[in-house]
């Protein structure tokens, strides 16, 4: 528990203008505008919207900007200003398969139609530290990446599709979703309770906290729920974005998304009513977030141990545990509420342990 | 895949192909083509530019149930227009972002290509041009991706 407080608010005036000027940094050096940290930062904007859970470059480079560049800062504000919105439209559900390629790759078939497509991906590069970069002319923009003669293959066939037709791979399909017009559930509208479901779960992965899921994610290949996971296929890219107005009642496009999509491909024993087959972990991010939608492939596969029949073991398994920690805003919030004044609290238990000491030192003097 | 997704009227789906345009094109192309529009109307505000948000779905494995991903910004607006026919035509804007300008005037091209009277006009003077650009666009893109496969080759080993 803590109380009211008052008084400080001078204090505080000071603190904020100190926080703005520390912000700012040395008034001598050019401050960095919204679109430089929109374009040269993109993948720490990338990350502030998934876990702000609102796509909108423009928005998360200037809360990156007013945060100091700090990354769960920046999501906090993005997060408080959603809540300032009202929701005009549900969208139709994005179609991944026509994506426009930027990059995909599988690990588990070499020659898979359409190719593996780098893209502009780190593996490959060797960590050393480009002090070209620190030059004042040391970047030069033109030297465009090279073009191949013709364009990637229009089908891009995602690897669950290539698996399914043998039936080896358990099938997703609008089956899976009965009634098409139902509304999804939605955690910014109502409680978590549980189960939650895989729905419930998906939409809370993909707005978790990325250190979170990634240790998870660790843990489980470490053995911690075991898993036997292979990166099916991984794809980035922009995808249309359509909605239907109320007005028109059709579809019309309203513009396109950057996302990244991880299809985990899992060894499954079979069970008394599934055959032994490939199992599916899903992971789709807002945004070039690579490492990300890996590890949330792994958690939403580890997640789905109660619907397969597997043992829940481990914390990576547990819908409860997992769901209830992997938001960094709570998380955070709750962890830094205990710098607020707890005086009260804390002169309770203050006394009650002199008293305990007291009555402790009583009885040694008494036997 | 999606519901509700009948296959629409040949007007309806002229319709959903320029205001997709409309909507995927830069603001300032657009801005540029409305000040060349001949014989500019009088557009009515019949509602004015919103900003708000579009929950954005995915499915699960790409194909399965549907799931919340997260939101994206989006504004709307509708404009009215008065056609030398006499018709009032309401045209919509629907689009990605906090961009009020742009759903304006992706509001008025759709009044204005409602218009028999127009649409020839308009179509080819701003949604071929603004379409063929999209399309260059994405398959430089696309074109710098491809240059990026891995072309496999196996070594052959021993003799």
């Amino acid at each position: 528990m803590y109380v009211a407080v008052k008084g400080g608010e001078a204090a505080i005036d000071a603190a904020h203008a100190q926080l703005a000027a520390r912000r700012r940094g040395d008034p001598d050096l050019a401050a960095l505008t919204v679109a430089q940290i929109r374009d040269q930062m993109a993948l720490a904007v990338a990350r502030i919207m998934a876990e702000g859970s609102l796509y909108d470059p423009d928005l998360a480079a200037l809360a990156l900007k007013q945060a100091w560049g700090d990354v769960a800062e920046a999501i906090f504000l993005v997060r408080a200003y959603r809540t300032t919105l009202p929701r005009l439209a549900v969208t139709r559900p994005l179609d991944t398969a026509a994506m426009a390629v930027q990059r995909r790759v599988s690990a588990t078939f070499k020659d898979l139609p359409g190719g593996q497509v780098l893209g502009p991906t780190f593996d490959y590069t060797h960590r050393l530290i480009d002090f070209a970069l620190a030059a004042e002319h040391g970047e030069d923009a033109s030297n465009p990446p090279p073009s191949a003669e013709e364009p990637l293959d229009a089908a891009m066939p995602r690897i669950a599709d290539i698996l399914d037709t043998d039936g080896l791979i358990e099938p997703e399909t609008d089956a899976d979703d009965p009634d098409p017009d139902a509304p999804v559930p939605d955690l910014t509208r109502a409680p978590l309770t549980f189960p939650a479901g895989r729905a419930l779960r998906l939409q809370a992965l993909a707005r978790g906290d990325e250190g979170f899921l990634l240790s998870l994610a660790y843990s489980s290949q470490r053995g911690h729920g075991t898993t036997h996971p292979f990166a099916g296929e991984i794809r980035m890219g922009t995808v249309e974005v359509e909605i239907i107005p109320e007005d028109l009642g059709f579809p019309v496009t309203i513009g396109v998304v950057t996302v990244t999509e991880c299809q985990m491909v899992n060894q499954f024993q079979g069970s008394r009513t599934a055959p032994p087959q490939f199992t599916r972990g899903y992971g789709l991010v807002f945004g070039f977030a690579e490492r990300k939608a890996m590890a949330m492939a792994l958690v939403d596969r580890a997640l789905r141990a109660p619907d397969l029949g597997e043992a829940v073991v481990a914390p990576v398994q547990d819908e409860e545990f997992v769901l209830s920690h992997l938001d960094v805003v709570e998380a955070s919030g709750f962890v830094q509420h205990l710098k607020l004044p707890h005086y009260v609290d804390f002169q309770a238990e203050l006394d009650a342990v002199r008293r305990m000491r007291r009555a402790a030192s009583g009885e040694g003097a008494s036997s | 895949m999606a519901s509700a997704a009948p296959s629409p009227d040949p007007d309806t789906a002229a319709r959903q192909r320029w205001m997709r345009v409309l909507s995927l094109a830069p603001v300032d192309r657009l801005e540029a083509a409305w000040r060349d529009v001949s014989d500019p109307p009088v557009p009515r505000t019949a509602r004015p530019p919103e900003i708000g948000t579009a929950m954005v779905t995915g499915r699960a494995g790409g194909t399965g149930a549907r799931f919340n991903l997260g939101e994206m910004t989006l504004t709307r607006c509708a404009v009215a227009i008065d056609g030398a026919d006499g018709a009032t035509r309401v045209g919509h804007g629907a689009v990605a972002g906090r961009a009020s300008r742009h759903a304006e005037l992706a509001a008025l091209f759709d009044a204005l290509l409602q218009d028999p009277a127009r649409r020839d006009e308009l179509t080819k003077a701003v949604i071929e041009p603004l379409a063929a650009f999209l399309e260059e666009r994405r398959c430089d893109e696309s074109r710098q991706a491809a240059a990026s496969r891995v072309d496999f080759f196996t070594m052959v080993r021993g003799e």
